[in-house]
């Protein structure tokens, strides 16, 4: 390894990137209501973070580590909450905290008012599971973590579309 | 008596031969008892008490010994005296007679009748004659019990035996090893250590032969009848060894050593007893094993087995600490204080910013340890400690998203009654460092109670009130603010009733008997009162302290005007005290100016003039009518007339003329027009001013002839605000249209500041007008719109849309009781708008932008739902306004246009194209873009939540982009 520090996880499984939505008929008529569905929560992820966030052990975008998947992203519009699992790569990654505040962050920008976010790890996927649910369900902590301009600089780097 | 005496000799005889030791009660009973006295038992003794055998010899002494222990008290002094003699002599005697002769001696100290000089001969044949270790148990106890007797009862003849005594003490009790005979002992060197006796050149003896226990190890045997406990031993030593500073030199060293000890309890020893020595000491006994103390004081505490031992230190440093602070320095003498805390800090200050190190804890405790000795002790050391302890704190609690409990918490008593004393201190600099410990502790969330925050409230008060030190009342105001912020309530019950009484009750009794002094430092309680009052009932962020302290007087003053009940009094107070106090500070000001243009007052600067006028106008504009007249006549009559009979401190000259063009164009005097502005613009409408056409000539001919910025603007204003409240009709017409004359007069003239004057004065009057609806508006705006095209003036005629149309803060508003009617922004724009239609479309192209600016400015000052309905029509000429290089403009175009393309009327889908090219073309620029971050995140809010997805999916990627410009991290 050329580099002086180590991976923490230098092989990573790989899955296949999903198909882009495609548009139908209805998507187009202006009379018919469309829904806030999983799907879309999972494509405002996917599009516009999942693939951008900058893994800086990997070249590979969190969907193809299956971070996010689209079963484990939960929408109820009539009750406007979103519910979203997210799978660390490894149980000891040290990028969860940060991977959920980028999914949590880039939901409350991208959402309505209206919805209740919760970002939390698929249970039994990270050592420290329950502290990283903690701090991203706490409002003012994911408050106070934003005012912060070095994490908040790291957050809009993951934000930042790249070209692909 | 012949029976008694057979009966004595017999007694006598089976006592010393038949060595039946119970007759010596019966004749000690026989003494008692009168039968035979002392003197005859003597007699009948003489036998035995001079026989060659020693054993009998020392049995004759001890039945008289044992009938003296007896009833020694019924002996008479010659007695006593015959005894004294007989039994000093039979110490040189044989050693077997040495304890009956000890025992009778004993027995005789405790003698009330004792002559004088005997017991110093008692003790010089003792010490001389006798060997005490070598004596036994009983015996060396009888000795040591002589000589508490005899000190009880003779301590002025033992201290003349002088340094002799202490010595024959010391040889006496040198090698003692029973603890019961220790007791005793330590009873003795107790009472001479305590007493004062003379220790001469024998301390060092009288410390080594008692210091060799220390620290005492004793375990008593198991069911020991004596019941001496090791506590008592201790306890005992302990009292000798700390009772005398004159020991601090050997005990010093020897606790040191002590400490190094591997025995927990001769270390607890240890520092208690350093803790009662220190009680005793002065620095200067102190001050060579500082460093040593310290340094293992350090360690027992840093590296401590046992809690005991830890607080023992703690303690210990605190005796010691407070020793020093209370010493009283000589001159020449270093502060010993200051020097060990150094010592002190220099340890342990640097573990305090490694707070997840094991040491903090200790450190922390032994600096609250020497903190809580003294006052001086805890200045220091707050003052070295407590700045950077702050910063951590803030940077933790920065670093640490929840907040965590206040580590000052466990200190909060100690800090509060700390921060107090000083404030009560006369020291300014300890008062000054006082009041900034107290604004940090306040800021610490939840640290203070009320009940300190009370506390602090009334210590500031006091100071307001009565220090006469400028820093100290500075930080102390600060102080205030700061607290003032974060506990309002304490503040508006306390602080502010009472300086509010303060100010209000002095001018009541004001007479003209005061001294000078007295005015002046009433002046100064005063302004003390008023920054304090600006200070608590402002934001912290609009009050900074780099302001002049006058502006903030003038702002509280303007605070208080704004306030206070609509009642008769507070309106005379303004109307006699405080209008004719600020004019004629300001006046005085300005005379002084004009003799000295060195060192002019900060009365004559214009923000000082600025804050003043808010005051004046505010509290004019609630005058009652005819408190409201006598001011508008007053304020006349002293700035036509030079009338300054109603000012106090009257020393002016008599021939002021304010509003007249000064010698050598001086504005000092001139300015002050805007304090008469601020009076006669804010009165009420039914007040009428008198004098007026006189006035507002004097006033035109300023606003065109002076060139002072400030005195120029403020007369246009003034001639503006009178102008809008004179009532309807010819007399106002014809003043109007000379005044138009006038200007335009002057806007034809060459140089370029005489027209901007004359525009100044335009543009007022043309505001008065306007808001009144006025029909000679119209000519002025025809004047204005031609100024469009002027080369010089085009720019300013554009800016001057604005200031039509917005509201004013000092004049010309509805707290003035102007004639403003409603709508009158609505009524120009309907009449003016297509004017300006084509004024743009007629002007060359170098005008277009003011006409652009004009527009986009009186566009901007619309209500909402007018503009959305009003805005189709002159939309060409806005999105031509998008591409003008004016940023200003293109920022109140865009926020014209923005309500407008939220809700797009089918006149915007047709310029579309045009409008999206303009505005790709201005985000280029991230500056130009940024004002609109905020509102525009808002506005894309809702489309988040539209019905179709496809809008959703645009508004997430347009609104995640606008998030990001700007940000650390995105573009």
């Amino acid at each position: 390894m050329s580099g002086g520090t180590s991976l923490e996880n230098a092989n990573p499984v790989i899955f296949e990137r999903s198909g882009e939505r495609l548009l139908t008929a209805t998507d187009e008529n202006e009379d018919v209501h469309d829904p806030i569905d999983d799907r879309e929560i999972f494509d405002i992820l996917f599009l516009h973070l999942i693939r951008s966030i900058n893994d800086p052990e990997h070249p590979l975008s969190l969907e193809e580590l299956n971070v996010v998947e689209q079963v484990r992203v939960k929408v109820n519009d009539a009750e406007s909450t979103v519910g979203i699992e997210f799978t660390p790569t490894i149980p000891h990654c040290s990028m969860a905290t940060l991977i959920g505040l980028s999914i949590k962050v880039k939901l409350l920008r991208s959402l309505p008012d209206r919805f209740k976010i919760d970002v939390h790890i698929t249970p039994g996927s990270h050592a420290s599971e329950e502290a990283v649910n903690k701090q991203l369900a706490d409002k003012e902590r994911v408050a106070a973590a934003l005012e912060n301009s070095s994490l908040l600089e790291v957050v809009n780097q993951c934000l930042t579309p790249r070209d692909i | 008596m012949a029976a008694d005496s057979t009966l004595l000799l017999s007694l006598v005889e089976e006592f010393v031969s038949g060595l039946q030791d119970s007759k010596a009660k019966d004749t000690a009973t026989g003494v008692k008892d009168g039968k035979f006295t002392v003197l005859q038992l003597v007699e009948a003794l003489g036998q035995s008490l001079t026989s060659s055998q020693s054993h009998t010899r020392a049995r004759g002494v001890q039945l008289l010994s044992e009938v003296l222990q007896e009833c020694y008290g019924s002996l008479t002094e010659t007695e006593v005296e015959v005894l004294i003699a007989f039994y000093e002599n039979r110490l040189k005697d044989h050693y077997v007679i040495t304890p009956p002769v000890l025992r009778g001696l004993g027995a005789l100290t405790k003698c009330t009748v004792l002559p004088p000089g005997s017991a110093v001969s008692m003790l010089r044949s003792l010490f001389q004659d006798v060997h005490v270790q070598s004596l036994m148990l009983a015996e060396r106890a009888c000795v040591y019990n002589m000589l508490i007797n005899l000190m009880a009862t003779r301590e002025a003849e033992l201290k003349g035996l002088g340094a002799d005594f202490v010595f024959g003490f010391v040889q006496s009790m040198d090698g003692e090893r029973d603890p019961r005979n220790l007791l005793l002992a330590f009873q003795i060197a107790k009472n001479i250590v305590l007493r004062g006796y003379d220790l001469g050149k024998f301390a060092e003896e009288l410390f080594e032969v008692t210091s060799c226990y220390f620290p005492i190890d004793f375990s008593p045997p198991p069911n020991d009848p004596h019941g001496i406990t090791k506590e008592e031993l201790i306890q005992m030593l302990r009292d000798v060894l700390t009772g005398t500073p004159r020991f601090a030199e050997f005990l010093l060293p020897l606790i040191i050593e002590k400490l190094d000890s591997d025995v927990q309890s001769s270390k607890l020893d240890s520092l208690q007893t350093l803790t009662a020595a220190v009680s005793q000491y002065e620095h200067k006994d102190l001050a060579e094993f500082l460093e040593g103390l310290w340094a293992s004081l350090r360690r027992e505490v840093f590296q401590t087995a046992s809690e005991k031992i830890e607080s023992a230190g703690l303690a210990a440093l605190t005796a010691l600490t407070s020793c020093l602070s209370r010493s009283v320095l000589n001159s020449d003498s270093e502060d010993y204080l200051s020097t060990f805390l150094d010592l002190v800090l220099k340890d342990c200050k640097h573990h305090l910013s490694e707070p997840d190190l094991k040491l903090v804890w200790p450190s922390a405790k032994l600096l609250q340890a020497a903190c809580s000795a003294s006052n001086r002790a805890s200045y220091i050391i707050t003052a070295a400690v407590m700045p950077s302890l702050i910063d951590q704190y803030n940077s933790r609690a920065q670093a640490n998203i929840t907040g965590e409990e206040s580590v000052f918490l466990a200190f909060r008593p100690s800090l509060c009654c700390m921060v107090f004393s000083a404030l009560t201190e006369t020291n300014a600099s300890l008062q000054i460092t006082a009041s900034s410990v107290l604004t940090s502790l306040a800021q610490q969330r939840g640290l203070l109670l009320d009940s300190d925050i009370n506390l602090a409230v009334d210590h500031l008060t006091r100071l307001v009130l009565t220090e006469n030190d400028a820093e100290v009342s500075l930080a102390v105001v600060e102080c205030a603010g700061a607290l003032a912020a974060l506990h309002p309530a304490a503040f508006i019950t306390k602080l502010i009733p009472r300086l509010k009484k303060e100010m209000f009750s002095e001018p009541m009794d004001h007479d003209n008997e005061r001294t000078v002094s007295e005015r002046h430092s009433y002046h100064a309680v005063r302004q003390r009162c008023l920054s304090a009052l600006a200070a608590v009932s402002s934001q912290p962020s609009s009050v900074g302290f780099s302001v002049v302290e006058v502006v903030l007087a003038c702002r509280s003053l303007q605070r208080i005007a704004e306030q206070v009940q609509d009642t008769e009094e507070t309106g005379r107070c303004f109307h006699d005290i405080i209008i004719p106090r600020l004019l004629s500070l300001a006046l005085q000001a300005a005379l002084q100016g004009e003799g000295s243009p060195g060192h002019r007052s900060p009365l004559v600067e214009e923000a000082v003039l600025s804050a003043m006028v808010p005051v004046i106008s505010t509290s004019c504009s609630r005058l009652q009518p005819t408190l409201a007249g006598q001011t508008a006549l007053r304020a006349v009559s002293l700035f036509l007339n030079g009338d300054v009979s109603f000012l106090p401190d009257n020393s002016f000259p008599s021939h002021i003329q304010l509003l007249k063009k000064q010698r050598g164009d001086s504005w000092s005097q001139s300015q002050m027009v805007c304090l008469l502005m601020g009076c006669v613009c804010s009165l009420p409408r039914s007040v009428e001013v008198p004098q007026i056409e006189e006035l507002l000539s004097e006033l035109e001919e300023m606003s065109c002839a002076c060139s002072h910025p400030l005195s120029y603007t403020s007369a246009a204003k003034c001639f503006a605000g009178l102008v809008n409240k004179r009532p309807q009709g010819d007399s106002l017409d014809s003043q109007i249209q000379s005044s138009v004359k006038r200007v335009c007069r002057e806007l034809d003239s060459a140089s370029a500041s005489v027209r901007t004057q004359a525009f100044t004065f335009m543009i007022w009057v043309a505001k008065a007008l306007l808001l009144r609806y006025h029909p000679l508006f119209t000519t002025l705006t025809d004047k204005l719109f031609s100024l469009l095209d002027d080369a010089d003036l085009g720019p300013m005629a554009a800016d001057g849309f604005t200031l039509l149309m917005s509201d004013s803060a000092d004049i010309l508003n509805r707290s003035c009781h102007a004639d403003v009617r409603i709508m009158y922004r609505q009524r120009f724009f309907s009449e003016n708008s297509d004017k300006l239609v084509q004024g743009f479309n007629a002007a060359p192209q170098e005008k277009k932008p003011n006409y652009l600016k004009a527009l986009s400015n009186i566009v901007n000052t619309l209500p909402k739902q007018v503009q959305v309905t009003e805005l189709p029509k002159l939309l060409s000429l806005l999105l031509e306004a998008l591409s003008c290089p004016d940023q200003g403009v293109q920022l109140s175009t865009l926020s014209c246009l923005q309500p407008v393309i939220m809700d797009p009327p089918p006149v915007l889908v047709q310029q579309l194209e045009a409008l999206v090219s303009r505005l790709l073309a201005l985000t280029s620029s991230p500056a130009m873009v940024l004002p609109f971050r905020a509102r525009v995140l808002r506005a894309l809010a809702r489309p988040l939540d539209d019905r179709k997805r496809l809008v959703r999916s645009e508004a997430v990627k347009a609104r995640g982009q606008w998030f990001l410009l700007g940000s650390p991290g995105g573009s």
